[in-house]
């Protein structure tokens, strides 16, 4: 079953979104350094499973697998061309695990930053950036996605640029935003939860928030931030599985799912409207969240 | 203000024209272009750094500062090179193999060039050979970034390869990147880590005792 995000957001509370792709993909066989995207296309029974995975464990909203799918980041590692083939194979493998799903699932394309510092601090200018945002997301909604999902930025020009390619490829297709704050509450570029909630309302979003980051610790303060400059805001929480750790060569995430149940219980008092996670989450970690989540919210 | 202040002040306000400008001057007026450089725009680039470390300022101010101090570096550059004044030493720095991440270490490299220190950057993606040729080039300190778990291993990689160059004795080797700590530092058998680009800094002089 498809679902609006406009439409789940003004039937309940909260809302589950799904955990980490990218640490998923790798745990799948990823080859160190290789692009995720490229699976979209090699291995899309791979990444579709992920996203069956974390629908059966309850994720209402799952991204797509396109969080390094501008051109920009593409380039890197020489598939800048394939751009839109790989947005669009990303969008409807998504798409497919939503319809196949008991559940009502929004499909959210996720667009994640260009690794490049705009104009005036870095070389690429906002309406270059602007245009790779463009050709991504016009794949992503061709492909079927219900919502841009642009998330993980530090700077807010970046930010700007996106929701500017976004509305320019497709009008009508709803936003959402989240930002990485992972330097001294603030983001790298020095953005405070404060002043990024009020410019995002300003942007006419459905909702936004924060991502990745530090663990919940960090992420929730930051939201507590949000809620307390924005209350009107509907706000997305989604953390990482805490801190990473090596351990023989294994990278471990030290937040096991009861500390993620008991992050989306804080979350949600926090002011959170919808509720996941990101790097080093997996389909346990949601299942908690939902867990949790349903009791708080008294729905069976 | 003497004009010394002036240039520093003007780095730490990140006016690339002014500070260009009073480095004009100083040359003109016959002010030694290591006394510039050492209490012009080091001290000012150092006075950034502090105040990242404190959080009063952020990437954005420590860009524009940096980008000042290159302007004026390019006009000094000649006078140095004439009067024979040394870079401190020189530092290799790269992203490792398979990881893409530019920005942190674009960073840490700026901060360092404006300590002083001459910067050989290899880029992203680098493999551990690209390392061994620039120690033997003469790079007496390897500044490593990895933005991901996934890659963060391969740090080990280059610390391998310096051990079996026979590098590794003549070389620090220093860490960096959102997922790294001490302790990947202490098991990797790398020398130092370093949380932002101006502690690098700081780690990379006690690395090598200047």
């Amino acid at each position: 079953m498809t679902a609006s995000l406009a439409q789940l957001l003004e039937s309940q509370a909260t809302l589950v979104a799904d955990g980490g792709m990218g640490t998923m993909l790798f745990a799948a066989g990823l080859a160190r350094g290789s692009a995720p995207e490229l699976w979209n296309v090699e291995r899309p029974e791979a990444v579709r499973k992920i996203h069956a995975d974390y629908i059966a464990a309850g994720a209402q909203i799952i991204l797509t697998n396109s969080f390094g799918g501008s051109r920009a980041r593409l380039s890197m590692h020489g598939l800048a061309d394939r751009a839109a083939e790989l947005n669009r194979a990303a969008a409807q493998i998504a798409r497919s695990a939503a319809q196949d799903a008991r559940h009502p699932v929004v499909v959210a394309g996720s667009i994640g930053p260009t690794g490049q510092m705009l104009a005036p601090y870095g070389n690429l200018e906002p309406d270059d950036a602007a245009e790779m945002f463009a050709e991504q997301a016009a794949a992503l909604v061709e492909g079927g996605v219900d919502v841009l999902w642009i998330e993980t930025m530090a700077d807010m020009n970046e930010v700007r640029a996106a929701v500017e390619g976004c509305r320019r490829a497709a009008p009508g297709v709803p936003l959402v935003a989240t930002l990485t704050y992972d330097t001294r509450g603030r983001t790298m570029m020095g953005e405070t939860p404060e002043h990024a909630a009020e410019t995002l309302e300003g942007l006419g979003l459905l909702a936004h928030g924060a991502n990745c980051g530090n663990g919940p610790d960090e992420l929730l303060t930051a939201i507590n931030r949000m809620h307390h400059a924005q209350p009107q805001a509907r706000l997305i929480a989604k953390a990482n599985a805490g801190l990473p750790r090596m351990i023989d060569d294994r990278t471990v995430y030290d937040a096991g799912p009861e500390v993620m149940a008991a992050y989306a219980r804080q979350a949600r008092a926090n002011g959170a409207r919808i509720i996941g996670a990101c790097c080093g989450s997996t389909p346990e970690h949601v299942r908690a969240i939902a867990e949790a989540l349903r009791q708080e919210d008294s729905i069976p | 203000m003497s004009l010394i202040e002036e240039i520093r002040e003007g780095i730490i306000q990140g006016q690339a024209n002014i500070v260009v400008d009073k480095v004009r001057q100083a040359l003109e007026a016959g002010e030694s272009a290591e006394v510039i450089l050492n209490q012009g725009l080091i001290s000012g680039m150092q006075r950034v750094g502090e105040m990242f470390e404190e959080g009063t300022v952020f990437v954005p101010e420590m860009l524009i500062a940096a980008r000042a101090m290159d302007k004026a570096l390019t006009l000094l550059r000649p006078h140095l090179v004439e009067a024979g004044v040394q870079p401190i030493a020189k530092v290799a720095i790269g992203t490792v193999k398979g990881d893409l991440h530019d920005i942190g270490k674009k960073l840490v490299a700026m901060m360092l060039e404006g300590s002083g220190f001459e910067i050989m950057d290899l880029g992203i993606n680098v493999p551990p050979e690209k390392f061994v040729d620039a120690v033997r080039q003469g790079a007496q300190v390897v500044a490593l970034s990895a933005l991901l778990t996934t890659t963060m291993p391969n740090m080990k990689d280059v610390v391998d390869a310096l051990d079996q160059a026979g590098l590794r004795g003549q070389t620090r080797v220093i860490i960096g990147g959102a997922p790294v700590n001490q302790n990947y530092a202490d098991q990797i058998g790398a020398d130092g880590f370093a949380p932002d680009a101006s502690s690098a800094v700081r780690k990379v002089r006690e690395l090598i005792g200047v």
